[in-house]
């Protein structure tokens, strides 16, 4: 029954996911984009965490933490480089 | 190493105390030192003599490589006595007409010692050497050193282009006999001459021994300057007078003779030897005297003269080994020609060493060799004139001198091919005796020539840089002794034949000698009324006739137009192929990188599926195949979708994020393909890359920031086409035939008992194969190294500020 609902729900975050990729494509401006890969980092944790329950492994759940940090630190320097056009500044007083 | 060896290697090692002696003793001309050396040597040599005279030979070996069957073995037999004593003997008389020629302040002399000492010592070896390796080896020594006498005054355009050209061409000859002695390894398996001669009946019908045939003739004919490679010898007059004496009249250029006469044994047995030697040589007999008649230069004519008469001694050998097809017979007329081409061998040496070094006398004396410019030096070199009319009535074939009896005897040998009845002789072999003659009147004309348009007529002050005088008496010491021996060995030849002439017949033709048939060597003077003697009559009418008119007839050397000569082919031939080279490399080589990996990836994908389709390697088995899930197909729909995109892409912004998504997908599989280490890694790298990209997408430069869609290019696509459908055909292929079963049942087992770990893949990475961990750390370590230093290392804008 839990194997049903798990692939139910691949089934739509996926579906989800095509739906992020067809924005992260087709734009029109690059918040967009970033905002669309945000939540694709977002549905990849949740694939993750469901693909390793339907494996019934504890191995991924690392991945789950690392793609939580890596989609905020990618979607913070986008937007410091959308907003600043760098991402790290250059040392003032040095 | 006995004293034998060291005799060889002597030169070489006498070539080192050279410098020395020069810088030592700087009041003392450094060839008085030299002059030492080939006189011990002859002496030396003269010893064997009376060893060879009753058939003895010497046999010294030496290991040098015995695993590869090379050995430094000497061999002393009749001709390579004959050699021997022609290297040190008139190496001495042209060390000491060197001395004389070469002046102490002007000239360098250390080097031009070093270079010719070094030539006599490989010119030994190539006689004396039974291993044909070490021949080999010997042989390139004359040809480099060769090549450093005549670029000897390098400043000089001519020089250098003389000694290219002849590098070029003997080398050339050289490489192509190595060929053939490897083919003659791989038939007889051994590289002894001698070990060879005594195989010779099963070599002649092994599927090798043509192509071992013809590589040898083209060494043999590229150093003797026989044509169409004689091209080489005229340029090479552009040496001091006593090299062209000594390398390009006595020695080096009887190389190829050698040659010839050593491998007779070998194969002579074949139709094709016989014709090509005998043919190519009388050819250049015509061809050589032919042409030198045009020639203005002393030396010029001289070069060509000693063409021609390498082409009668080579064309005599060539005939001489039919003697070996008539063994059967009591008395074998073809073995006349083998002992014609011995004793020319010598009169050539005597007449045209001593003729050479008047060539170089009448030069020092007057300032010019241009046989326009002379005339009339009879008076003011008598002993000169007394010299040149020996040696160039010699070579003209007039008695009573040395020249004449060969000349005699190379008529009877060419007579007698008429009465040849083996391949084919009586179709062309006809012409033989026809061109013999032929080539015999221009050398009367050029002989004639050469003597009088130098010493007689009118004098002409005027044209000529210095005032003529006889050259100083060490100057003519040479050519005296050589002229001499030209008289005594015509007055009395005998003296030669059974000392150095049987002996050398015999080592040419040892077969015959085993039958019990001795060589007659008797040389006599008159022998009737024989064809030969109204041959030589004719030769002197027509040449005379000939030389008197020869104003009138000299319009035919301006028939052939000058482009369609040898030497024009030959400078045509080395800028064509210069300039094919370049535009070969200028078409292929672009300098893009796009165009490099069209070429990699063209042959990648044409190699591949030639090989895959002709091995008939394509596999495909099911069987071995794990169901699909849907997740695997949802993942790779995902990758496919994202890595398309990147194609049609129209902003690279577009397309680094999509590789990102890429990235992340693939990270993805290894989580459904349950690799959880390679997915952490992955995430995080992909991250850092995609930064990357994004880092060099925000400095690209304003100007060239095109925001467009990659162009369609037909041929691109194909490519790309036919790389994945490769790829993907092997890894089928690879998959569907798995051979063994894999070895990782080990680590499952091992991993917690052996190692101490549950992790499989860190321990892996860092216990059962911890070796090449190590080393991708060291990758990183350069790389970030190797960034950093791009980064900080700025030479170019800290020069410019």
């Amino acid at each position: 029954m839990l194997e049903i609902i798990i692939r139910i729900t691949l089934i739509c975050v996926s579906l989800s996911m095509l739906g992020l990729i067809y924005r992260v494509i087709k734009g029109p401006t690059t918040p967009d984009r970033v905002v669309a890969l945000d939540a694709l980092g977002v549905n990849l944790i949740a694939i993750v965490a469901l693909v390793s329950m339907l494996i019934d492994s504890d191995a991924f759940l690392e991945v789950i933490l690392l793609l939580g940090i890596l989609a905020f630190i990618g979607t913070v320097s986008f937007s410091k480089f959308l907003e600043k056009g760098a991402i790290i500044e250059r040392d003032r007083n040095r | 190493m006995t004293l034998l060896h060291w005799a060889i290697l002597s030169p070489f090692l006498f070539a080192i105390l050279i410098p020395f002696l020069y810088k030592a003793f700087r009041k003392i001309h450094t060839g008085w030192f030299v002059l030492i050396l080939p006189v011990v040597l002859f002496v030396y040599f003269f010893r064997f003599i009376s060893l060879t005279k009753n058939g003895d030979t010497v046999t010294e070996t030496v290991n040098w490589m015995p695993s590869f069957g090379i050995q430094f073995t000497a061999y002393v037999d009749g001709l390579g006595l004959l050699f021997a004593m022609l290297i040190t003997g008139i190496g001495a008389l042209v060390v000491l007409y060197s001395i004389y020629y070469l002046d102490k302040a002007k000239e360098q002399l250390h080097n031009f010692y070093v270079y010719l000492l070094m030539f006599m010592g490989a010119m030994l070896g190539v006689v004396l050497s039974d291993n044909l390796i070490t021949l080999y080896m010997f042989w390139e020594f004359t040809s480099i050193s060769s090549f450093l006498l005549i670029g000897y005054w390098y400043q000089k355009e001519r020089s250098r282009y003389g000694a290219l050209k002849s590098m070029l061409i003997t080398v050339f000859g050289g490489l192509s006999m190595l060929g053939g002695i490897i083919l003659l390894y791989l038939m007889g398996g051994t590289f002894s001459i001698r070990e060879l001669v005594g195989m010779s009946d099963q070599l002649v019908t092994d599927p090798l021994f043509m192509g071992a045939l013809i590589l040898i003739l083209l060494g043999a004919f590229t150093k003797s300057a026989q044509f169409p490679f004689h091209i080489w010898l005229p340029d090479a007059m552009e040496a001091p007078t006593p090299v062209s004496a000594y390398l390009h009249s006595a020695t080096m250029v009887k190389a190829g003779i050698y040659l010839v006469a050593r491998m007779s044994p070998i194969f002579a047995t074949s139709g094709v030897w016989i014709w090509l030697v005998g043919g190519i040589g009388l050819f250049t007999v015509f061809w050589g005297s032919f042409n030198a008649v045009r020639q203005k230069d002393l030396k010029g004519i001289l070069a060509f003269s000693t063409i021609s008469q390498l082409g009668m001694i080579m064309s005599l050998l060539g005939i001489g080994g039919a003697a070996l097809h008539y063994n059967q017979l009591d008395e074998n007329i073809y073995m006349a020609a083998t002992l014609a081409a011995v004793f020319h061998l010598i009169n050539h040496a005597t007449f045209k060493g001593s003729l050479f070094m008047v060539a170089g006398i009448v030069d020092h004396e007057t300032g010019t060799r241009d046989i326009r410019k002379l005339g009339g030096l009879m008076s003011f070199m008598p002993i000169t004139f007394t010299i040149a009319i020996i040696g160039a009535f010699s070579m003209a074939g007039l008695p009573p001198f040395n020249g004449f009896l060969s000349k005699e005897m190379f008529f009877t040998g060419m007579i007698n091919v008429l009465s040849l009845d083996i391949f084919n002789f009586e179709t062309f072999g006809a012409l033989f005796p026809v061109l013999a003659w032929v080539g015999s009147i221009f050398t009367f004309v050029y002989s004639m020539i050469l003597v009088f348009k130098t010493f007689t007529g009118k004098y002409q002050p005027e044209k000529l840089e210095k005032k003529p005088h006889e050259a100083p008496i060490g100057m003519l010491i040479s050519p005296i002794i050589l002229a001499s021996l030209v008289v005594i060995f015509g007055f009395f030849p005998n003296i030669l034949s059974d000392r150095i002439l049987a002996p050398a017949v015999e080592a040419i033709v040892p077969s015959l000698i085993a039958d019990g048939q001795t060589v007659k060597t008797e040389i006599s003077f008159w022998h009737g009324f024989s064809p030969e003697l109204f041959m030589t009559i004719g030769v002197i009418a027509f040449g005379v006739i000939l030389y008197l008119t020869l104003s009138k007839w000299e319009k035919i050397y301006r028939v052939l137009p000058q482009r369609l000569s040898l030497n024009s082919l030959y400078d045509g031939g080395l800028r064509g192929s210069e300039r094919g080279a370049y535009s070969f490399m200028n078409g292929h080589m672009t300098g893009f990188i796009r165009t490099y990996l069209v070429y990699i990836f063209t042959f990648f994908v044409g190699i591949s599926l030639f090989s895959l389709w002709y091995n008939d390697a394509f596999s495909l088995e099911m069987d071995k195949m794990a169901p699909i899930g849907i997740y695997e197909v949802a993942v790779a729909l995902l990758l496919v979708v994202s890595t398309v995109m990147i194609l049609f892409a129209k902003s690279r912004l577009t397309s680094i994020i999509l590789l990102g998504a890429t990235g992340y997908t693939v990270s993805l599989f290894f989580v459904v393909f349950r690799a959880p280490d390679l997915a952490l890694t992955q995430l995080v790298i992909e991250t850092v890359s995609v930064a990357l990209f994004l880092l060099c997408f925000y400095h690209l430069p304003k100007l060239s920031r095109h925001e467009e869609r990659m162009r369609f290019k037909l041929g691109n696509a194909l490519i790309a086409l036919g790389v994945g459908v490769t790829v993907t055909l092997f890894a089928i292929s690879a998959y569907s035939t798995k051979l063994f079963d894999s070895i990782s049942e080990y680590y499952i087992k091992n991993v917690y008992e052996e190692a101490a770990g549950k992790n499989m893949v860190n321990v892996i990475l860092v216990d059962f194969r911890g070796f090449d961990t190590l080393f991708e750390i060291c990758v990183l370590a350069i790389a970030s190294l190797g960034i950093f230093a791009m980064i900080k290392l700025r030479l170019t804008r800290r020069d410019e500020g």
